[in-house]
């Protein structure tokens, strides 16, 4: 019997908590199932840094809230056949984008100047450091993106459910109790 | 016998006067909605409700049953205008959910589940709608108003007070509080006022009762909104 062909998969968490990835793993034991079929290219699981042209999925955690994320976002995009934004921030801009009312200069005031318990307080500037946007932004705003799995986290059901319906070449959907988007 | 309309080529029974969702509703069968509540009269503004009578598109929750009425509901084309309808409500507001106290028990969240939204689809508004805090037993948080006009309704209609009203025009609409102030604190709105029982999201809330139930426990995780709206809504 021939070995079907690897899908190669790549993860990513922009403005996220990592809950996402976490939840990810709450496959459990069927990560060993999903080995067989899958192989993790640029992910926090492997540690590789790019994204290898050609990849098959692209999973995104988190919406945008600077540049750096903005970056990564494309270089998924460009690079990836089939792009999922995991979770409620991907999809939305999330909890971060309750920020979204308030200037920037407002938000650096009060986090690195005026907030509760700061002295000798500067603004960080170091050039390596990402430009801020002005708003969070959920990631289809940005680029085209072909499936959403909701939920803060997506549980790790729900992320199994849309996985193998895409493995199994369906349109992903989540039933009642797998769809949340809390 | 009572007289019959056909609903996606189901016979359903109604008595005069009755609307095609009300009809519906007592027949079992469940025609998504946001606006309408069974206690107060039809606003039609939502247009979740919509349904092809005869082949053109109407609100049930206004349109009276007639006999022998050709009704769709479920079909691809009209789960679809519904499902855009309850994406833009998302990106016009802001809704994030796992921060807010009505997630599980709320009828847009609900509904969404139920027209399989798994995106907001469009691009996000954003828009800045400040909280009213004033009141002691309160919260205002209008980020989640979907203008369904029901507790302006029953303030007016049940309370007799008239606590609340929409304002403005077409995207401009809002919601606002009639005192001088436009403070809830500035009025005699009060716990026990049908008008703070019956906001159908997460704009009019209970003070320090925050996830008194835990998430995962809540009206909507336990059964579909279907099913709990066919068997009558609280
Ligand atoms: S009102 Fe409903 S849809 Fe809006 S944030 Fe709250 S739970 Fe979510
Ligand atoms: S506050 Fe609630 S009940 Fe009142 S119009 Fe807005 S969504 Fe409807
Ligand atoms: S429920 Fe009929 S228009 Fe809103």
């Amino acid at each position: 019997m021939s070995e079907k062909k690897k899908l190669r998969v790549a993860t990513t968490s922009l403005a996220g908590c990592f809950g996402c990835h976490m939840s990810f793993l709450d496959i459990d034991e069927r990560l060993f199932t999903l080995l067989e079929h899958v192989d993790f290219d640029r992910s926090p699981l492997t540690d590789i840094k790019t994204v290898t042209p050609g990849t098959d999925i692209g999973i995104i955690e988190g919406g945008l809230c600077n540049a750096e994320n903005v970056h990564v976002l494309r270089e998924f995009r460009a690079n990836c056949k089939v792009l999922i934004a995991l979770g409620a921030c991907a999809i939305n801009g999330g909890l971060p984008a309750q920020r979204n009312s308030l200037s920037l200069p407002a938000i650096f005031d009060e986090v690195y100047h005026s907030g509760f318990g700061l002295t000798n307080s500067l603004i960080p500037n170091d050039p390596e450091l990402p430009l801020v946007l002005d708003q969070v932004h959920p990631i289809h705003e940005v680029v085209k993106v072909d499936y959403f799995v909701p939920g803060c986290p997506p549980s790790g059901d729900a992320i199994w459910k849309v996985l193998t319906d895409l493995l199994a070449g369906k349109e992903p959907t989540l039933q009642h109790g797998l769809m949340h988007y809390d | 016998m009572n007289p019959t309309f056909t609903l996606d080529g189901r016979a359903i029974p109604f008595l005069p006067g009755q609307t095609i969702l009300q009809a519906a509703t007592a027949a079992g069968v469940f025609i998504p909605h946001l606006c309408y509540h069974p206690e107060f009269k039809p606003h039609g503004s939502c247009k979740l409700c919509t349904v092809k009578v005869n082949g053109r598109h109407t609100a049930s929750c206004t349109m009276q049953a007639a006999p022998g009425m050709s009704v769709e509901s479920e079909t691809e084309e009209i789960n679809g205008e519904r499902r855009a309808l309850t994406q833009m409500l998302f990106v016009e507001g802001n809704h994030y959910c796992p921060s807010c106290e009505k997630s599980g028990d709320c009828q847009l969240q609900a509904t969404a589940y139920h027209l399989g939204m798994m995106s907001p689809h469009y691009d996000h508004f954003f828009p800045n709608r400040p909280v009213d805090a004033s009141h002691p037993e309160v919260l205002l948080d209008f980020n989640r108003c979907i203008l369904c006009s029901l507790c302006v309704r029953a303030s007016r209609d049940v309370d007799g007070k008239n606590v609340f009203a929409l304002s403005g025009r077409g995207i401009d609409t809002h919601l606002i509080v009639n005192a001088a102030s436009g403070k809830l604190a500035d009025t005699d709105f009060t716990l026990a006022d049908k008008a703070a029982q019956v906001c159908p999201v997460g704009v009019i809330l209970k003070k320090r009762k925050g996830f008194a139930v835990p998430i995962g426990e809540r009206t909507y995780d336990k059964a579909p909104i279907a099913s709990v709206a066919v068997a009558g809504e609280k």
